[in-house]
C-alpha cells in the first residue's frame, strides 16, 4: 500500500538496517552495533515524527492499507466468531460485516465495516462503503444482541455510507437514520471503536453507542477534508486546511466531549504494530464492558440519550 | 456530498439573490417551466408556478402560516447555543457567515418554531430556513429540535418537523454530526408518547438531515418536485459514472420506491395533516351522525380488515383506545409505550 511521504526517511533508514541484516552472518560484529544505532534513530524519528502529525497527517495515518481492519480485529480478538448475512430483505452486504462471537470469555454480537487489503478483497467489500442492506442488517444484528441480552461492539472504519444510485433507490438515508434509532433504543451495552476513518453519517449509523472510543491516529469526521475543502475553498487542494478546519482528530474529538477515551498506538501508528494496536483496543472494550456489567437495560438507554443530548452544551 | 456548490448556491441564489435582476422585481421566472410570473399572484398561490405547478421555495414564516389554522401561531424562540465552538475558518469566518445570515434574516440559526393548532388539533412545526446557510443542521438548529419535541411533549401536541436543508453544517465539524443521533432522540422522545410525529420533507432533504430525524416520521409526507437523497446527484454520477434520471431522487421517485407516505401539493398540507392529526389523536368521537357502519359494510367477507368493528377482535388497540380525548396524553397510562426496544 502506498508509503507515507513524511515517514520517508524512517523508511529510508529502516531499508538501510534490512539491508544490514542480511549481510550480518558473514561480517563482524560491528554491524550488529550499527544496526542498533540506526534502529534507535528510528525510534527516535518515530517518536519525533508521530507526536507532532499535522491533521492531513493524521488522515493518511488513518487511511493507511496495513494498519488493521475489521477483519484483523476479530481474527485476533474473538473466539467463535459467527459472521451472520443478510438483511433479510434484500441482500448480503460485504462491506458492513457482523455476526457473533465470543470476546473474553463473553458472548457479544460484533460488527463494522471491512475495507479490504488489497485489490481483491477492496471490491468484494466495496472499500468499506456500506449499502443500505448493511445497515439494515446491522439493525437486525442490534436487535438480536438486544433480545439475548449481549453486548455489541462496533468498529467503525469507512470513508462514508455508499454513494450509489442503487444505494438511493433503497433508501440509504432510512437505513442509517434507523440504524443510529437502534443504537439508541438497545437496552444493552453498546461500545464502538473507531478504528481508522470514521466518515461522516456512513459511519455514526453504527457509533452511537455508550462508549465511544478512538484509536490515537484515527479520525471521525462530519465529511471528508476532499469534500469539505471542495465545497468551502472550491478546491480538493485545500484539503490539509480543511483537515485542520475541521477539528476531526482523535485528541480534537477528546478535547469536543464527542468521545469517552483515546486507545494510544503503538509508535509509529497502528500499521507498524498491528498486534499491539489490536491488543489495545481489546483491552479498552474488555475494561468497558467490565465497568458496566452487570447493567440495567432502561438505564443504560437513559444514560446514552442523556449523553448524546449533552454534546455540544455549553 | 457536494450538495452546496452543484445544488445549494443557485438554490439560495434563486431564493435570496438575483430577483433583482428582474425589473423592479415585479416578475421572476419559473425555474422549471420559465413561464412569467407576477409577483402578487406568485404569492397568494403560495410561491407554487400558476402555470405549471412547480414548488418553489418559501419563505419559513410563510411556511409556518400556512400549516397552520387560520395562520395563527405562536413562535417560539431557539435556545442559545454556544457560538462557533470550533473557530473554524475557510475563505471566510463561520462567525462572520453566521452573523450575515442572522442579519439577513432576523433570526438567530435556521430553525424556526411554532406552536398552534392544525385541523384543530395541538401541533408544533419546527421549519427549516434554507436561505439561513442552506438550512445546514449545527448545534443550534439541533437543539431547536430538542426544544421542539419538549415543547410537543409539554403540550400533549404533534410534531411536525419541516426540514429544507443540504444536510450538516461543516462549520461545526463532528459537532454538527453528533446532531444526527441527537435529533433522533428528541422525535424519539415524542413517540414514546404516543403523540404524532410527522416529516413533511421539502426542496431539498439531504445528507445528515435526510439521514437522522427526517426519515423516523410516523408519516412522511412530501411537497411536489422536492429533492430528497442521503448523496448528493453530482457524488453519485462520479461514483456509478451513469447520467441519473432526471426524477431520480425527487419525491416522485421516493413515492415510488416507498420511501414517502404520499406527496401532497402545498395548498392542501393544512388539510393533510389536519386530517391526518384528527386520526391519530382523536381516536373515538361521539354524536357523529357518520359513527356507523356505511350500508353494507356488514357484509364484507370473512377476509376483511374491519378489525376495529365491535365483537371482531376482543381486545384490540382499538378498544384500549376508545374515548381518549383529544388533549389528553394520547396513550393511557397502563400502557407500554409503542417503541420498546429498538
Ligand atoms: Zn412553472
Amino acid at each position: 500500500m502506498s508509503q507515507l511521504d513524511f515517514e520517508k526517511p524512517i523508511l529510508e533508514l529502516e531499508g538501510k538496517i534490512a539491508e544490514l541484516k542480511n549481510v550480518q552472518s558473514d561480517q563482524s560484529l560491528n554491524i550488529g552495533e550499527e544496526v542498533s544505532r540506526m534502529q534507535s534513530k528510528v525510534s527516535r524519528l518515530l517518536s519525533q515524527t508521530y507526536a507532532k502529525l499535522t491533521p492531513a497527517q493524521k488522515v493518511q495515518v488513518a487511511r493507511h492499507g496495513n494498519r488493521p481492519h475489521f477483519l484483523d480485529y476479530t481474527k485476533a480478538m474473538i473466539t467463535d466468531f459467527t459472521p451472520l448475512a443478510g438483511d433479510r430483505n434484500f441482500a448480503q452486504d460485504h462491506a458492513l460485516i457482523g455476526g457473533l462471537g465470543r470476546f473474553m470469555g463473553r458472548s457479544v454480537v460484533i460488527m463494522g465495516q471491512e475495507r479490504g487489503h488489497d485489490t481483491a478483497t477492496r471490491i468484494k467489500h466495496n472499500f468499506g462503503m456500506t449499502r443500505p442492506e448493511g445497515y439494515r442488517k446491522a439493525q437486525r444484528l442490534m436487535q438480536m444482541a438486544d433480545q439475548f441480552q449481549i453486548p455489541i461492539i462496533t468498529l467503525v472504519d469507512t470513508a462514508g455510507a455508499y454513494p450509489g444510485k442503487d444505494a438511493e433507490e433503497r433508501g440509504q438515508a432510512e437505513a442509517i437514520a434507523k440504524s443510529i434509532e437502534t443504537c439508541l433504543n438497545v437496552r444493552v451495552p453498546i461500545i464502538s471503536v473507531v478504528i481508522g476513518e470514521g466518515g461522516s453519517g456512513g459511519a455514526i449509523a453504527i457509533a452511537t453507542a455508550d462508549r465511544v472510543y478512538m484509536l490515537e491516529h484515527a479520525i471521525y469526521s462530519v465529511i471528508s477534508p476532499e469534500g469539505c475543502a471542495s465545497i468551502l475553498w472550491r478546491s480538493a487542494e485545500f484539503a490539509g486546511d480543511a483537515a485542520a478546519a475541521l477539528k476531526l482528530t482523535a485528541q480534537d474529538l477528546y478535547e469536543l466531549k464527542l468521545i469517552d477515551a483515546i486507545i494510544p498506538e503503538p509508535l509509529g501508528g497502528a500499521h507498524r504494530g498491528r498486534d499491539e494496536a489490536v491488543a489495545s483496543v481489546a483491552r479498552q472494550i474488555d475494561k468497558a464492558l467490565t465497568q458496566m456489567t452487570p447493567w440495567r437495560g432502561d438505564d443504560l438507554k437513559l444514560s446514552r440519550r442523556k449523553k448524546f443530548l449533552a454534546m455540544g452544551r455549553a | 456530498m457536494n450538495w452546496l456548490s452543484n445544488f445549494i448556491r443557485p438554490r439560495i441564489r434563486s431564493i435570496v439573490g438575483e430577483q433583482k435582476d428582474v425589473p423592479d422585481n415585479l416578475w421572476q421566472k419559473c425555474d422549471a417551466c420559465e413561464g412569467m410570473l407576477f409577483h402578487k399572484e406568485l404569492k397568494a398561490n403560495l410561491n407554487v408556478c400558476y402555470h405549471c405547478g412547480h414548488h418553489m421555495g418559501i419563505h419559513v414564516k410563510q411556511r409556518l402560516e400556512i400549516l397552520f389554522d387560520d395562520g395563527r401561531y405562536d413562535k417560539i424562540p431557539l435556545p442559545a447555543v454556544p457560538v462557533d465552538p470550533l473557530k473554524f475558518k475557510d475563505k471566510k469566518r463561520y462567525a462572520d457567515r453566521l452573523k450575515e445570515s442572522q442579519a439577513k434574516t432576523k433570526e438567530n440559526d435556521a430553525l424556526m418554531i411554532g406552536r398552534g393548532k392544525i385541523g384543530g388539533q395541538m401541533a408544533v412545526v419546527a421549519a427549516f430556513d434554507f436561505s439561513f446557510m442552506g438550512g445546514s443542521m449545527g448545534t443550534g438548529v439541533g437543539e431547536g429540535l430538542v426544544k421542539a419535541a419538549e415543547t410537543a411533549i409539554k403540550d400533549h401536541a404533534a410534531l411536525i418537523v419541516v426540514p429544507a436543508s443540504g444536510g450538516a453544517r461543516m462549520q461545526e465539524g463532528a459537532l454538527s454530526l453528533m446532531q444526527m443521533p441527537r435529533t433522533i432522540i428528541a422525535v424519539d422522545m415524542v413517540k414514546e408518547q404516543g403523540l404524532p410525529y410527522i416529516v413533511l420533507l421539502t426542496n431539498p432533504t439531504t445528507g445528515g438531515v435526510s439521514a437522522s430525524f427526517a426519515m423516523v416520521g410516523d408519516i412522511h409526507i412530501s411537497e411536489p418536485g422536492a429533492m430528497i437523497g442521503f448523496a448528493g446527484r453530482r457524488v453519485i454520477e462520479e461514483t456509478v459514472r451513469e447520467t441519473l434520471p432526471k426524477e431520480f431522487q425527487t419525491a416522485e421517485y421516493l413515492l415510488d420506491h416507498g420511501m414517502v407516505d404520499m406527496v401532497v401539493k402545498r395548498a392542501d398540507l393544512n388539510a393533510t395533516i389536519g386530517k391526518i392529526l384528527g386520526l391519530l389523536m382523536m381516536r373515538q368521537t361521539s354524536g357523529d351522525p357518520k359513527n356507523t357502519l356505511p350500508d353494507g359494510a356488514g357484509g364484507l367477507s370473512a377476509g376483511g380488515k374491519m378489525v376495529t368493528s365491535p365483537g371482531r377482535s376482543g381486545g384490540t388497540r382499538a378498544e384500549i383506545k376508545t374515548n381518549v380525548k383529544p388533549r389528553e396524553p394520547a396513550n393511557p397510562p397502563h400502557e407500554k409505550p409503542r417503541r420498546a426496544a429498538g
